[in-house]
């Protein structure tokens, strides 16, 4: 079997008005696997990506119920988000012998390791699980297969994180040149003056996010699978945001998510078949996928907000819906300077441009009306991007334990990770 | 601040040529009568390549927003903790927009919204380099 290839472009719907998704409720979630979460790879093979994604792989199917051999597709993220392995530190015995199961896991990996006979069809999702997800639901509703496992492995190796390579030189090449001669590079300052902008525009500043932020850890602790829950169950208080340390101002440590070595495994089929499983089913709604380039060098809040706002429009006219009928809002937060223009981009509760840290200042608790991002997202468990799939999952299931809202959870959204581009899920707990 | 060396190539080398003439230039389209910054081979609005030609700008423009670094990646920087990165739309388009350091703010003290007018300033290798100064 050749090499698993990234998906094509045709499976991803990624236009404005392209009406409803020809699969509407015709996909589903029902099982999910998480490994443990580490900060970072000790070095042991136990505990290596590729030894954690069996472990959230065979999670996946036990929470179903189904069996290996009822698995006909393997859909990945091939590559972690942290640096790689080698070449400079020597690879293992096989199947540790390359970059594969260890700075990230491809689904030929998984399904060689796992010892999946069945599968017909595998591909890769770069970048994040929302990528993968989408691929996954665009393939099953197309018929490439009918009973999926979706990986991601996210990993940390030891030392500092994403300091090798050019950011570090004396040179710059390229399209960086225009960002490295100023200190620019890697999307960090951008995230911080955006969001200057956005204070400017609106009246607002950075310390008016403490209470987001302070909830994301708080449902962070209610999520058991997560890095903070398992290792560090202390909140995170006001104080503690407002003394942390800057990173671009104004985004400090605290909006920046930590870098953890874990993996979690979805288990995604056809609506048919999902009756027959051990969990409710979650139908797929819609998935929707965004890539906008700026300008010139800076991304202007205009563009942030243009393009947010077809991303939103996107989503819920695929999946059928209004602003009004969507519970559960679990976009990406592993820079909390985002979350804003997603929120008011999708208009949850009602949040309109400006107003979401006043949205901040009342009640978004799990137990309130107005459970804002239940899953915690990676600031509450640590840098995967996965935990708003696994708590939107689990809400509409009825199952997210401590984290389950008190509000009405028949749909909900997960999804991001960046304004510019990223790619979303709406699920419902119902086909219709 | 020093700063890193740009890599001159085909694309930017009159970009870097007139700076060392203390001159700014913008590549512009004359199909869609645009200008487009960074460089790139072709426009990316049209995609025509032989449409790009190299025009000399004023050099002026505005603060828009800025961030103030305090944990930068690149080496060169660390030793300068925390400084300004400023964002200036430029008079002749402020659609294009450009990154300065702004020499001569205090840190943290970016008055948005000020004029700024370009500078250049030598790298290691002595590649001038375009930089701004706030208006007084």
């Amino acid at each position: 079997m050749a090499p698993t290839q990234n998906a094509p472009a045709s499976v991803y719907r990624r236009k404005d008005k392209l009406g409803v998704w020809e699969h509407r409720g015709k996909v589903a979630a029902v099982g999910v696997g998480h490994s443990p979460a580490d900060r970072r790879w000790d070095g042991t093979l136990e505990t290596s990506l590729g030894a954690y994604s069996l472990i959230a792989a065979q999670k996946a199917l036990d929470d179903a119920g189904v069996k290996k051999e009822q698995i006909d597709g393997v859909v990945a993220v091939p590559t972690g988000l942290g640096d790689a392995w080698g070449p400079e530190r020597p690879y293992f015995a096989p199947p540790y012998d390359s970059e594969d199961g260890l700075s990230g896991v491809s689904a030929d990996w998984l399904v060689k390791n796992l010892g999946l006979k069945n599968v017909k069809w595998t591909s890769h999702g770069p970048g994040c699980i929302s990528n993968a997800m989408n691929v996954a639901a665009q393939g099953i509703g197309d018929g490439m297969a009918h009973t999926v496992l979706v990986l991601r492995a996210t990993g940390n190796n030891p030392g500092r994180y994403h300091q090798s390579g050019t950011p570090t030189a004396d040179f710059t090449k390229g399209p960086q040149t225009w960002e490295a001669l100023y200190g620019w590079p890697g999307g960090i300052p951008q995230f911080g003056a955006g969001f200057e902008e956005y204070c400017r525009k609106y009246g607002t500043n950075h310390d008016r996010l403490a209470p987001f932020v302070v909830n994301l850890r708080r449902n962070g602790l209610m999520m058991p699978e997560g890095y903070y829950s398992q290792h560090r169950p202390d909140p995170l208080t006001v104080e503690d945001y407002l003394a942390s340390r800057w990173i671009s101002k104004p985004m400090g440590i605290n909006d920046c998510d930590m870098p953890i070595q874990a993996v979690a495994c979805y288990l995604v089929t056809t609506a048919e078949r999902a009756k027959d499983m051990k969990q409710k089913p979650v139908y797929i709604l819609n998935h929707g996928t965004w890539a906008s380039k700026a300008r010139s060098v800076y991304q202007t809040l205009a563009e942030t907000e243009e393009w947010t706002d077809s991303m939103a429009h996107m989503m819920y006219e695929g999946a059928g819906i209004a602003p009004k009928d969507l519970d559960i809002f679990n976009a990406y937060d592993g820079f909390t300077l985002f979350t804003q223009y997603f929120l008011e981009a999708f208009q949850w509760h009602g949040v309109k441009r400006g107003e979401a840290h006043d949205f901040y200042a009342g009640d978004i608790s799990v137990e309130g009306p107005h459970p804002l991002l239940p899953s915690g997202g990676n600031n509450g468990s640590g840098r995967s991007r996965y935990w708003h799939y696994t708590d939107t999952i689990q809400q509409l299931q009825g199952r997210a334990g401590k984290r389950q809202v008190n509000i009405k959870a028949e749909t909900g959204l997960a999804g991001g990770p960046l304004p510019a581009s990223g790619n979303w899920m709406m699920f419902s707990n119902s086909p219709d | 601040m020093p700063k890193p060396a740009p890599t001159v190539d085909e694309v930017t080398k009159p970009f870097w040529d007139a700076c060392n003439q203390r001159k700014l230039t913008v590549q512009h389209c004359s199909n869609c009568n645009r200008f487009q910054y960074p460089p790139e081979k072709t426009c990316a609005n049209c995609g025509n390549e032989k449409s790009l030609t190299w025009r000399e700008v004023s050099g002026r423009g505005t603060i828009i927003t800025y961030t103030v670094m305090h944990d930068v990646r690149q080496r060169t920087f660390q030793a300068d903790q925390p400084f300004n990165i400023a964002v200036i739309a430029l008079e002749d388009d402020p659609a294009v927009k450009v990154f300065s350091n702004l020499p001569g703010t205090p840190v943290d003290k970016v008055p948005v919204g000020a004029r700024v007018k370009v500078e250049f300033q030598a790298v290691h290798t002595g590649q001038l380099v375009p930089e701004w100064r706030v208006v007084s």
